[in-house]
């Protein structure tokens, strides 16, 4: 395709206003939903909201014009770890109705060190990239990702499927009656 | 779009699934939290790729292939993960994760 | 050497006497041992003849001396000068000089130059004849029939330094060679004595060494030429006589009496010393030369002072040396040594040192303590109260020995009694007669004893003129001399001494003739006693006493008949005949004329001497009454009269002088000396060194129980401790949980990224 300049671009100059009304659509149902994810008591709904926010991170992936990975994020991710995540619970007869106990003493200092920890790359990052504005969007297609996958990250790609035999091989043992 | 605003809300999800690390009783919650981080991760790799092509400098599918790899390991540790806690489940009919403190000193 | 010529040898060569009799000394003690008695007597005896011989050559060449004056030839031939003495030391340089005085008249015109002149080391050069020979010439010349001969002075620089000189010398005046020969001739005597007296003694040997010793020291002494070698002398003496008294120093009386000796010495010795250093400052600090310290007590500018307080510093010596009251309480004590030794060295010879001495340095005497103008004066009291007390202490001994060493007290008052009053002659010649008979009476009781087996109590004696009539002849004869009646010595010697007093130099030290003739009565008195109880009566010892040999009573019979007749050389010129010079010869050779004072020469009194000779008959008389005839009122007053029983009480006990002494001055100084010591060293020396002890002691408990338990231990245990603790400690931050751990390492990142981006 040719340069994203949409009818918002074309309307609005450069303020690109249909791409950031989108993603911050997207960023705060995202954002809702991890929170949710980390406080909820039901731990089917916790499932549940992690699919939404796989769901947002895939729309990101769009915006940013990463098609491949978009796709790839929703498959791998939404299609079959929250699946096996949901066989997780089932298997461990996790209660399905509501915990009451789903948070252990923890919380006050993990929610300390976590607000520190967004307290510091919040600061880094708008000092850093307060002058990182995107140019011109380029499309990157499927074809180019193969490329380069099968070229330069040739390795890392072999590398990753032994990883993944290794994992398989590992939870079957794991997870074996015997 | 600047590309702070995928940065910042990557450092959002980020923090949000260390809190969940933290905080969540439950195996598989953690193991949740532990795919908030990924993903916060994954978009932070993609925003900087899709930045860096669009600077003029050529097309960089880095960013693409690195989240692609991520997303491969994620998936090996989700399996391997619940196959722990599994077995967790198996030998203490509880996947408290508090409960496992056999290491204590 | 031309100026040699003229001057004999024996008066420059004067060093000789006392240098043979010290060699004589050195050859008994190395080689004494191997001879038998007889060869070590021997070598005494024959050293100290041929001093005494030597004495006499160096008598008769003084006398010629006087009668061929050379005083106007030295001007001219004397000028042979030598390079004049350099401040720095010059060991052994050596010049005879003569001193040649012009006459007493320009001696104080003289006197300053002579200062600044007489102590270089040119050769015979007159007082000032370095610089004005003619004038001197003109002296000589029209003093020539008036000259008399000035002293010898033969001397050595030992160093220089600055303006001072310590030199080494010999004077030959007639003071010293009159006191040569006495001292040779009493000690001649003495030696052939003791020859018999010690024999079969078990220190034979070690007697006559040190009997030469003595003999050595005392010529060393009169002839000393300085200061500073009378006091080597006087020491010297002083050392001899405490070896000699504690001769038999097995019985502890014998060696409690030397060291009792040698200690009241030294008290006053230190009166000496003093009195030696001011008269060297006082005479210009240049020189201990006693004719520049003569010279400088006439010289018109002498500060009287100075004179006065060192006079009374060396008359200080002279107390102690001389028997005055009250250090004389040596004296009696010192009669525990042998019989001869007491007659040489506490009769005739040591004891005058001190007059000597006195009459070596006369002028400063005579200016310090203005003794021409007063009719009082220090010395003279001193010496009156010495005649009393003396005398009166004699009549309550019972040992014959402490009789003539208070009677020699007594004498030893009058000479010092006399040269306070001026009659310089009178004591000297007083001091020349008393060594005989004082000798001779003393030997005497020596023979006494021999007989009377060997005690000198004489209440175990009595009627021993029949056993012992040589003895009891010269013993007479002694006693005579020393009562003073006509015409044996004493009278002569004793009488100018009173005419001396009577007469005085301006006015009469009438206080001093009084006690004078109160003495010569006491003498009489004392004398008495002792001839009675000793030779009169019935024997009361035991056995029977004999007449001792010919070794002992021919040195008796030379003395007795020298008590007799050396009176005779002082006759005074009311018996002058016609122009034969015969009368005062002593005088005329023995009194000095250079740097001496003019000194008024009492002529004989008539009337005096006819006055103390009826008091002494009345005084032998009362004693006849008493003693012989038993009919005196004075028989058995001590028990009726109380003053005469407290009086004896008090003569009994010394005057209590020994009390005050060893009890109240020594004892108090002592006593408590003695305890603070005591206490000193306990309460502080003992605990200083103890509570070093226990400070070290504690010290260690300390440092085991605070420092080694506590502290060294505590560190070594509390790494122990504290690794276990830490360990336990952190042990809790091990649950187990691995949240917990992810919650750390989180924690951890967010702390690194804070500081990468405040710091990066």
């Amino acid at each position: 395709m040719a340069s994203h300049l949409s009818l918002g671009n074309v309307i609005l100059g450069n303020l690109m206003v249909a791409e950031n009304i989108a993603f911050y659509l997207i960023a705060a149902v995202m954002v809702f939903a991890a929170i949710r994810v980390v406080t909820t008591r039901n731990i089917v709904h916790a499932a549940l909201y992690l699919v939404l926010v796989l769901a947002g991170v895939a729309g990101q992936y769009i915006l940013l014009a990463a098609e491949f990975i978009a796709v790839t994020q929703v498959l791998v991710y939404i299609g079959a770890i929250v699946v096996l995540f949901l066989f997780g619970i089932m298997l461990t007869r996790a209660p399905t109705g509501k915990m009451d106990d789903s948070n252990n003493e923890q919380r006050i200092v993990g929610a300390g060190i976590a607000g520190l920890l967004l307290a510091v790359m919040g600061y880094t990052l708008w000092k850093a990239y307060r002058d990182g504005q995107f140019g011109e969007m380029q499309v990157q297609r499927t074809s180019d990702v193969a490329t380069s996958i099968f070229s330069t990250y040739l390795i890392p790609f072999e590398v990753i499927s032994v990883v993944l035999l290794a994992a398989l091989i590992g939870a079957i043992v794991l997870a074996r009656r015997d | 779009m600047i590309l702070n605003q995928f940065l910042m809300l990557a450092a959002i999800l980020f923090c949000t699934g260390v809190y969940g690390v933290l905080a969540r009783r439950n195996g598989v919650m953690v193991l949740m939290s532990v795919e908030l981080i990924l993903n916060a991760v994954n978009i932070n790799l993609v925003a900087f790729g899709a930045y860096h092509s669009s600077l003029g400098g050529g097309l960089d599918v880095s960013g693409q292939v690195f989240a692609l790899f991520v997303i491969a390991i994620a998936a090996a540790e989700v399996g391997v993960g619940l196959a722990l806690v599994l077995m967790l489940y198996r030998n203490s009919r509880s996947i408290d994760v508090d409960d496992i403190d056999l290491m204590k000193g | 050497m031309i100026a040699a010529a003229s001057q004999p040898f024996m008066l420059t060569h004067v060093w000789i006497v006392p240098g043979l009799m010290a060699l004589s000394f050195l050859i008994i003690l190395f080689f004494g041992k191997r001879f038998s008695e007889r060869v070590t007597s021997g070598i005494g005896i024959f050293f100290i003849a041929v001093c005494f011989a030597l004495a006499c050559v160096s008598v008769v060449n003084w006398v010629q001396r006087i009668n061929h004056p050379v005083a106007d030839t030295s001007a001219d031939e004397a000028l042979v000068t030598q390079p004049d003495g350099a401040p720095a030391p010059i060991a052994g340089q050596s010049d005879a000089e003569a001193i040649i005085g012009a006459n007493r008249g320009p001696v104080e015109a003289a006197a300053t130059e002579a200062a600044k002149v007489g102590e270089s080391t040119t050769t015979g050069a007159e007082p000032a004849a370095v610089t004005e020979p003619a004038a001197v010439t003109e002296h000589g010349a029209e003093s020539e029939h008036e000259a008399k001969a000035s002293p010898i002075v033969t001397r050595w620089t030992w160093f220089g330094w600055g303006d001072i000189k310590f030199e080494f010398g010999f004077i030959a005046d007639g003071l010293s060679i009159l006191l040569l020969f006495t001292v040779t001739a009493i000690s001649l005597l003495v030696h052939i004595y003791s020859k018999e007296y010690l024999h079969g003694d078990v220190r034979f040997t070690h007697y006559y060494a040190f009997l030469s010793m003595f003999s050595a020291a005392m010529l060393f002494f009169v002839t000393s030429s300085n200061t500073i070698q009378m006091l080597i002398g006087w020491e010297l003496v002083g050392v001899c006589s405490f070896v000699l008294i504690g001769h038999w120093w097995e019985e502890k009386d014998n060696s409690d009496a030397a060291v009792k000796a040698f200690l009241t010495n030294r008290v006053g010795d230190v009166g000496l010393i003093v009195g030696v250093v001011i008269t060297f400052y006082a005479a210009g600090a240049t020189s201990f030369n006693v004719l520049h310290i003569n010279q400088y007590a006439l010289s018109p500018g002498a500060n009287q002072t100075l004179l006065l307080v060192g006079g009374l510093c060396l008359f200080a010596g002279v107390t102690s040396k001389s028997g005055q009251f009250p250090l004389h309480t040596w004296l009696p004590d010192a009669m525990a040594g042998p019989t001869p030794v007491s007659a040489l060295i506490h009769a005739a010879t040591m004891v005058v040192a001190g007059v000597y001495l006195i009459a070596r340095l006369y002028s400063v005497f005579y200016e310090g303590l203005n003794i021409g103008e007063n009719f009082v004066n220090y010395i003279a009291v001193i010496g009156g109260i010495t005649i009393v007390g003396g005398a009166l202490l004699a009549f309550v001994q019972t040992d014959i020995k402490k009789v003539l060493a208070y009677s020699t007290i007594s004498q030893l008052g009058y000479m010092v009694m006399a040269l306070g009053v001026g009659a310089w002659t009178g004591a000297i010649f007083h001091l020349f007669t008393h060594a005989f008979f004082k000798a001779c009476l003393f030997l005497g009781a020596g023979s006494v004893s021999h007989a009377a087996h060997h005690t000198f109590d004489m209440r175990k004696m009595g009627g021993l003129r029949k056993f012992m009539p040589a003895t009891f002849a010269t013993f007479i004869i002694g006693t005579i001399a020393l009562m003073g009646i006509f015409p044996f010595a004493g009278f002569w010697s004793k009488d100018e001494v009173l005419a001396g007093s009577l007469d005085g130099q301006q006015q009469p030290y009438t206080f001093m003739l009084v006690l004078g003739i109160v003495g010569a009565a006491m003498t009489c008195l004392y004398m008495s006693r002792l001839i009675y109880l000793t030779f009169y009566g019935d024997y009361r010892g035991h056995g029977t006493p004999h007449e001792s040999p010919k070794v002992i009573t021919i040195p008796l019979w030379i003395l007795a008949i020298g008590a007799i007749v050396l009176g005779f050389l002082n006759l005074p010129n009311l018996f002058k005949i016609g122009e034969i010079d015969y009368t005062t010869r002593f005088e005329h050779f023995v009194e000095p004329t250079f740097a001496f004072p003019e000194i008024n020469h009492a002529e004989f009194n008539v009337g005096l001497a006819v006055g103390t000779t009826v008091v002494a008959a009345v005084a032998i008389f009362l004693a006849y009454q008493y003693f012989w005839l038993r009919k005196s009122p004075f028989l058995g007053v001590r028990d009726k009269v109380g003053a005469f029983a407290w009086g004896y009480k008090v003569l009994d006990n010394k005057y209590y002088l020994d009390h005050l002494y060893t009890d109240i001055i020594v004892g108090g100084v002592k006593g408590p000396i003695a305890r603070a010591s005591y206490w000193f060293n306990n309460q502080v020396i003992d605990t200083v060194v103890n509570s070093a002890g226990q400070g070290a002691a504690a010290t260690g408990r300390v440092v085991y129980t605070q420092v080694d338990q506590k502290v060294i231990d505590g560190l070594v245990l509390s790494t122990g401790t504290g690794a276990d603790e830490s360990g336990e400690a952190l042990r809790h931050m091990q649950t187990g949980r691995v949240q917990q751990y992810a919650a750390l390492l989180f924690a951890g990142v967010a702390v690194l990224a804070i500081i990468l981006v405040i710091f990066v």
